[in-house]
C-alpha cells in the first residue's frame, strides 16, 4: 500500500514498508548515519540518524533508519529538536571513539568544534554500532565475534579475546566497519597497487578477466562466503535482475565432435623465478601484463603510469628476455616480447615524461612494419642499451640513487658495466607452454617439441595440423607467436577442421597392427602394451584382439608378442628381416 | 685388419616420427656424417624386436642403434618406455652372448635434432671402429 | 624278410631320455614293433655302423634322431642315415634346437675341456691328460672323433623331415608322428608335430591372468611358494609358456613348475629366446631407467632362461668365439 508523505517540503509517495532514512534517500536527502547498512536489518544503533517527525497531529524525534513511514507523516531532517539530538548523540559518539574519522566528518558538518564529554581513549575508533557483530552472525553465519562486557566497559572481540575458530576469515567485519576500526592484514604478502593480478583479495563474485567472453561474473567457490557458512548471498540481494544463483551446479557436457582445435595458449614466465631480478619484493618491478594492465585505459589507474607510491616515474626500465633466449629457464626466443616491450616504451614517451631504458640483447622485429615501429621509437628517444640485466637492486651507492631502483647491466656496445637508476621497471616476460599441456597432449594424443610446445605435424607444410588426425592446433600452444601470426594459423586451423567435416569421411590409419587368430594363444602380454586401448581380450574365443579403429600402428605389440602371432602391415617381421639381409650385403 | 682403415657396419633403427625426421633434417641441413650407420626405418622404436638386432649382428653389423622419440614425446605415447625397457634387457643378454654394450646404442633423436643425429652416428662410428669387427663366426665348425 | 617298414632310432648328444621316451611308450611299444621293423636302435640292438652302411640307400623307411650335434662322429652318423633313410625325424629338443646340451655354446671347446679334465672339484687329474683327436700309442695311432666348439642342431648339419619336439617327446605325439607315417598322412615337410600355438592356449592358468600383468621383481621358482592356480609370470616367476609351442600336455605346470621353454617357438618366431625376452621386457612396470635396470638385474642368467633349450637354433646360435676367455 502506498502513503503520501512530506520531508522537508517536499510531498513523497512510497511503499508503506519504506523507512523515513529510504524514503528521504529517494528525494536525495541527505541523513547522516554511521551504523546504517543497505544490507543488514536497520539496528539505530549510532543514534545519528534522527529526524523530528509530525504524525497525527503529535511531534516526536525518532532515528529515521528503523522507523516506517505512514500515512501523512510530515519528517523535517534538520529541525532545530532533531539536530540537537543528533549533535548531543554525535557529541558522545566522540566521547567515545574520537579518532573515528567519518565521524569527525559528520560532527564538523554539524560545527561540532569538540566534545563537551570527557575523552577516555584519544585513538579509540569503535563506535559500538555492531555493524561487524551483525555481518558476522546475519551476513556471513560463522559468529565469530560478539559484544563483551557491558556499559562503558563493552567492546567487540571474539571468546577470550583470542582468534576465533570459528572465524572464516572472509574479512566481512572489516568490510562493514563504519569507522575503519577493524583492519586485516594483507595475505597475499605481495605490495603491489597496480596489478590487476595481486590487487589485493578479490571479491568471491567477479568477471574473470576484463576481455571475458561472455562478460559475465562467476562466483569462486573457494572463497565465497555462502559456500563455507551457508549464509550471506548478499550479492543475489542486491542484484536487481536475480541473477545470481548460488545453487547453479558445475555441468559436464559430453560432445561428439569429428574435429577438435587446441588453442590451450600459454603461461607467462613467473619472473620470480630469476631472483636478481626482485621481482615480487620490490614494489615496482612490473612484468610484462602487469604493465599492460597499469596502462590500460580500463585499468587501476585509468591507465596513468604510477609507482607504488602514486608518482608518475621519472624513469622507465624495460628488460628484455625475461625466461627466454637463457639456458637458465628457457632457450628459445618468446617472439612476442620485443615488439611488446617497444609499444611499452612506446606508450611511456606517449603518456610520461620519463626516460625510457630499454635493455635487450638482439632487437627482434620480424614482422611487416615492425622495423619501422623501431625506428619510430629510435627517434622518440628510446635510449637502447644492449646486454643483459644482471641485477635489479634497491641498494644505493650514490645520493642519487637513493629510493631508486638500480639496474646493473653490462653495455656490451660500450664495453663497460652500468649502474642506472630508474623508477620502475618492466620486465618483458616470455611465454611458456600452459600449465596442464602435458595433460592435454596425454589427452589428445600428441606430442611436444623439445621446448614442451606441442609438435606440428609438419613445420613447413602442415603448421596448424599435428599427428592425431583431426586436431588442430592454434596459436601460442604451439609455440610462441604474435597476434596476426596466431590469427592465421588459427583460421589454417578452422579450415582444415572444416574440410575434414566437409569430406565427412575419415581416412584410417593403413599401418595397423593384427593379430593372427590361428596363432595367438591368448597369453595377453600385448594387452596392456597398447596406449589406445586397441587391443582386449577376448575370453570366449581365448584370443586378443585388435580393434582396426583405434590401433595407430606403431607396433609396440607386435614386437613383443611372443609367438610372433601379431603382425604389421607393411613392417611385417619377414619384410624388415629382408631390409636388414639386403642391408649388410657384402 | 687394423681399426684405422676399418669401417664398421651400423645398422640403425629409426622411429618414423622423431628419429627418421631428425636424419632427414640432417640431410636437408647438409650436415655431413658417417656413412657407416644404414637406416631402416620404423614406426616406433616400440616396433624394434629384439630379433632385429640379432638378425642385423648376425648379418654381419658390428654395431647396432636404435633411435625413438625423446621421452613423453614418442609419437604414439610411450612406445620408448617400451623399447627402453627391453633395450636394458637385451643389453644384457647380448653382453652373455659376447657382444659388447658399446655395440648396442639406444638414442632419443627428436625431429629437430638433425646435429645430435649427425654426432651420435660419428661417435658411434667411431666407438665401434674402435672396438673392431664384430667376426662373429669365429671357431671351429 | 618281411614287409614291413623298416624304422631305425639313433642317439647324438643327449641325456638318454628321448630313448627312455619310446619305452615310456609301455604296452604301445609293442604295436609298433609289430607295425614295423626296427632295423638299428643301439641302445637296444647289437647292430654296428658297418651293417647299416651295408644296407641301401632309402632303405630305413624313418630314422628317429635324438641329441645334439658337437662331435664329428655324429655328423658322419647322421649323414650316413640320412642316405640310407626316407625320412629323418628331429626327435626331441636336443636334435629339435640344440636343446641342454645347447647351452655348451656359451663356452668353447677350450673352455670346456678345461674346466671338465681340470677345475671341477671331482677331477682328480695330475698329469693333466686331456682327450685328444689323435695320438701314437706304441707306434700305432689312435683316433677320437673330434670335439667341436659348436654344438648344432640335427638340421644345422642334414635335412630333416619332421621335429618331435619336447624333453622329452610326450607319448602322444610319439604315436601320432609314429601312426601318421605309418598311415601316410603326413603334414609338409619340415612341420613340427605339435600345435602352431603358445602353451598359454592350453594352459589352465591362462585365465588367471590379471588384468594388468607387470613384473616389479623377478623371482626364481625355489624362492617363492608358488600358488597352482595363479599365472607364473602374475607371480613374478619367469614362464616362457608364451613364447613356447604348446603339445606337451602341460606336464611341468601341472607339477608347479613354470614352462621352461622345451618345446621351442612356433612356426612364426625366428628366435625364442629374443622373442620372449621382447615380451617379458615390455612388461617391466615402470619408465625409470635406474629401475628398469635394478629390475632386469633380478634375472640371473637372462640368456641361459631365455635360451635354455635352443641356443644352437637361435639367430646368433651361439656366444663369439672371440668373447670367449
Amino acid at each position: 500500500m502506498m502513503v503520501n508523505i512530506v520531508i522537508d517540503g517536499k510531498k513523497l509517495e512510497v511503499e508503506e514498508s519504506t523507512t523515513i532514512l529510504q524514503a528521504a534517500q529517494q528525494l536525495d536527502i541527505n541523513i547522516p548515519s554511521l551504523c546504517y547498512h543497505p544490507v543488514l536489518e536497520p539496528y539505530a544503533a549510532c543514534r545519528v540518524c534522527v529526524v523530528e517527525v509530525l504524525v497525527k497531529g503529535k511531534t516526536d524525534v525518532v532515528t529515521s533508519c528503523n522507523n516506517k513511514v505512514q500515512e501523512g507523516m510530515e519528517i523535517q531532517t534538520a529541525s532545530e529538536r532533531a539536530l540537537r539530538a543528533r549533535k548531543l548523540n554525535v557529541e558522545m559518539l566522540m566521547a567515545r571513539a574520537p579518532a573515528a574519522e567519518p565521524l569527525k566528518e559528520i560532527a564538523k558538518d554539524l560545527g561540532i568544534e569538540k566534545t563537551r564529554f570527557e575523552i577516555e581513549d584519544p585513538d579509540e575508533k569503535c563506535i559500538l554500532c555492531g555493524l561487524c557483530v551483525r555481518a558476522c552472525q546475519d551476513v556471513v553465519g560463522a559468529e565469530a565475534i560478539s559484544f563483551v562486557e557491558r556499559g562503558k566497559n563493552r567492546f567487540v572481540s571474539p571468546p577470550y579475546g583470542e582468534p576465533s575458530e570459528a572465524c572464516i576469515g572472509c574479512t566481512a567485519c572489516a568490510y562493514f566497519c563504519p569507522t575503519d576500526c577493524i583492519t586485516y592484514e594483507d595475505i597475499k604478502g605481495r605490495k603491489v597497487i597496480h596489478s590487476e593480478l595481486h590487487l589485493g583479495p578479490e571479491t568471491a563474485i567477479r568477471v574473470p578477466i576484463h576481455q571475458a567472453v561472455p562478460m559475465v561474473p562467476f562466483i569462486d567457490e573457494e572463497t565465497c562466503i555462502h559456500f563455507k557458512t551457508g549464509e550471506c548471498k548478499i550479492c543475489a540481494q542486491v542484484c536487481p535482475k536475480d541473477a545470481v544463483d548460488h545453487d547453479q551446479q558445475d555441468e559436464i557436457l559430453d560432445l561428439e565432435v569429428g574435429s577438435v582445435i587446441l588453442a590451450t595458449g600459454y603461461k607467462q614466465f613467473d619472473a620470480s623465478r630469476i631472483a636478481p631480478y626482485g621481482y615480487g619484493h620490490l614494489d615496482n618491478v612490473l612484468n610484462g601484463l602487469e604493465f599492460e594492465r597499469l596502462v590500460n585505459a580500463s585499468g587501476p589507474t585509468g591507465g596513468k603510469v604510477k609507482c607504488a607510491n602514486g608518482e608518475e616515474p621519472k624513469a622507465v626500465g624495460i628488460v628484455h628476455c625475461v625466461g627466454s633466449r637463457d639456458e637458465n629457464y628457457n632457450e628459445y626466443c618468446s617472439r612476442v616480447c620485443c615488439m611488446y616491450s617497444l609499444k611499452f616504451a612506446h606508450l611511456l614517451n606517449e603518456k610520461t615524461d620519463a626516460v625510457v631504458y630499454d635493455f635487450y640483447i638482439d632487437m627482434r622485429c620480424f614482422g611487416k612494419g615492425y622495423e619501422e615501429f623501431y625506428h619510430r621509437l629510435l627517434e622518440e628517444g628510446t635510449k637502447f642499451i644492449r646486454g643483459r640485466v644482471s641485477e635489479i637492486t634497491e641498494v644505493p651507492l650514490t645520493p642519487e640513487e637513493e629510493g631508486r631502483l638500480i639496474i646493473r647491466v653490462e653495455d656490451t656496445l660500450l664495453g663497460a658495466l652500468r649502474r642506472i637508476p630508474v623508477d620502475m621497471v618492466i620486465l618483458a616476460t616470455g611465454l611458456e607452454p600452459s600449465v596442464d599441456h602435458n595433460k592435454i597432449a596425454k589427452t589428445f594424443n600428441i606430442s611436444c617439441t623439445q621446448d614442451t610446445f606441442f609438435l606440428e605435424r609438419h613445420p613447413k607444410l602442415a603448421p596448424a595440423s599435428t599427428f592425431s588426425d583431426g586436431i588442430f592446433l592454434a596459436g601460442c600452444c604451439q609455440s610462441p607467436k604474435d597476434i596476426p601470426d596466431t590469427v592465421g594459423q588459427a583460421g589454417a586451423a578452422a579450415a582444415e577442421a572444416l574440410a575434414l567435416a566437409d569430406k565427412g569421411t575419415f581416412e584410417l590409419e593403413p599401418i595397423t597392427a593384427v593379430i593372427d587368430e590361428d596363432l595367438c594363444s591368448g597369453c595377453q602380454m600385448c594387452v596392456n602394451l597398447c596406449p589406445f586401448t586397441a587391443i582386449t581380450y577376448n575370453k570366449e574365443k581365448g584370443i586378443s584382439e585388435i580393434n582396426d579403429a583405434l590401433c595407430k600402428g606403431c607396433g609396440t605389440c607386435v614386437a613383443a608378442c611372443p609367438s610372433s602371432a601379431s603382425h604389421q602391415k607393411h613392417y611385417r617381421d619377414e619384410q624388415i628381416f629382408a631390409e636388414i639381409e639386403g642391408m649388410l650385403i657384402e | 685388419m687394423n681399426n684405422e682403415s676399418f669401417e664398421p657396419k651400423i645398422v640403425g633403427f629409426l622411429c618414423n616420427w622423431c628419429s627418421y625426421t631428425g636424419a632427414d633434417l640432417a640431410g636437408t641441413a647438409r650436415m655431413v656424417y658417417a656413412p657407416n650407420v644404414r637406416i631402416i626405418r620404423v614406426m616406433c622404436s616400440g616396433r624394434v624386436d629384439p630379433q632385429f638386432v640379432l638378425k642385423a649382428f648376425s648379418e654381419g653389423a658390428d654395431g647396432v642403434l636404435i633411435s625413438g622419440c625423446h621421452p613423453g614425446d614418442c609419437h604414439y605415447q610411450e612406445g620408448n618406455y617400451k623399447t627402453l625397457r627391453r633395450y636394458k634387457l637385451l643389453n644384457k643378454v647380448l653382453e652373455q652372448f659376447g657382444i659388447e654394450e658399446d655395440r648396442f646404442r639406444l638414442e632419443w633423436v627428436s625431429a629437430a635434432e638433425g646435429a645430435k643425429f649427425q654426432h651420435i652416428c660419428n661417435e658411434f662410428t667411431d666407438q665401434v671402429r674402435e672396438l673392431g669387427p664384430l667376426n662373429l663366426n669365429g671357431g671351429n665348425q | 624278410m618281411s614287409e614291413k617298414p623298416k624304422v631305425a632310432f639313433y642317439w647324438c648328444s643327449s641325456c638318454g631320455g628321448c630313448e627312455e621316451s619310446i619305452i615310456d611308450l609301455a604296452e604301445d611299444i609293442l604295436k609298433v614293433v609289430e607295425a614295423v621293423d626296427i632295423v638299428f636302435w643301439p641302445v637296444a640292438i647289437d647292430i654296428k655302423k658297418k651293417d647299416v652302411e651295408a644296407m641301401p640307400d632309402g632303405s630305413i623307411a624313418v630314422t628317429f634322431i635324438n641329441g645334439a650335434i658337437r662331435m664329428s662322429e655324429q655328423a658322419e652318423m647322421v649323414k650316413m642315415l640320412r642316405r640310407k633313410s626316407g625320412l629323418i625325424v628331429a626327435h626331441g629338443s636336443c636334435s629339435h634346437l640344440g636343446g641342454i646340451p645347447g647351452l655348451g655354446n656359451f663356452w668353447n671347446k677350450e673352455t670346456i675341456f678345461n674346466r671338465s679334465y681340470h677345475t671341477t672339484p671331482s677331477t682328480e687329474n695330475p698329469d693333466g691328460t686331456v682327450p685328444l683327436e689323435s695320438v701314437i700309442v706304441e707306434g700305432e695311432e689312435m683316433t677320437l672323433p673330434a670335439f667341436w666348439d659348436t654344438v648344432k642342431t640335427l638340421d644345422q648339419v642334414i635335412d630333416v623331415d619332421y621335429y618331435l619336439p619336447g624333453c622329452a617327446p610326450p607319448r602322444d605325439l610319439i604315436l601320432n608322428a609314429l601312426g601318421a607315417i605309418l598311415e601316410g598322412k603326413l603334414p609338409p615337410k619340415g612341420s613340427v608335430l605339435s600345435p602352431n600355438k603358445s602353451l598359454c592356449d592350453d594352459c589352465d592358468r591362462n585365465e588367471s591372468k590379471p588384468e594388468k600383468l607387470e613384473m616389479l621383481e623377478i623371482k626364481r621358482p625355489w624362492e617363492i611358494l608358488a600358488d597352482p592356480e595363479i599365472c607364473f609370470l602374475a607371480q613374478g616367476i619367469i614362464c616362457m609358456g608364451p613364447a613356447t609351442r604348446t603339445g606337451c600336455g602341460e606336464r611341468c605346470i601341472i607339477a608347479n613348475m613354470p614352462c621352461r621353454g622345451c618345446f621351442g617357438p612356433t612356426d612364426q618366431v625366428y628366435d625364442q629366446g629374443a622373442k620372449f625376452l621382447a615380451a617379458l621386457g615390455s612388461i617391466i612396470e615402470t619408465n625409470d631407467e635406474k629401475e628398469i635396470e635394478k629390475i632386469v638385474d633380478t634375472i640371473v642368467d637372462p640368456a641361459g632362461t631365455f635360451y635354455r633349450f635352443s641356443l644352437p637354433s637361435s639367430i646368433l646360435r651361439r656366444r663369439r668365439m672371440e668373447a670367449i676367455k
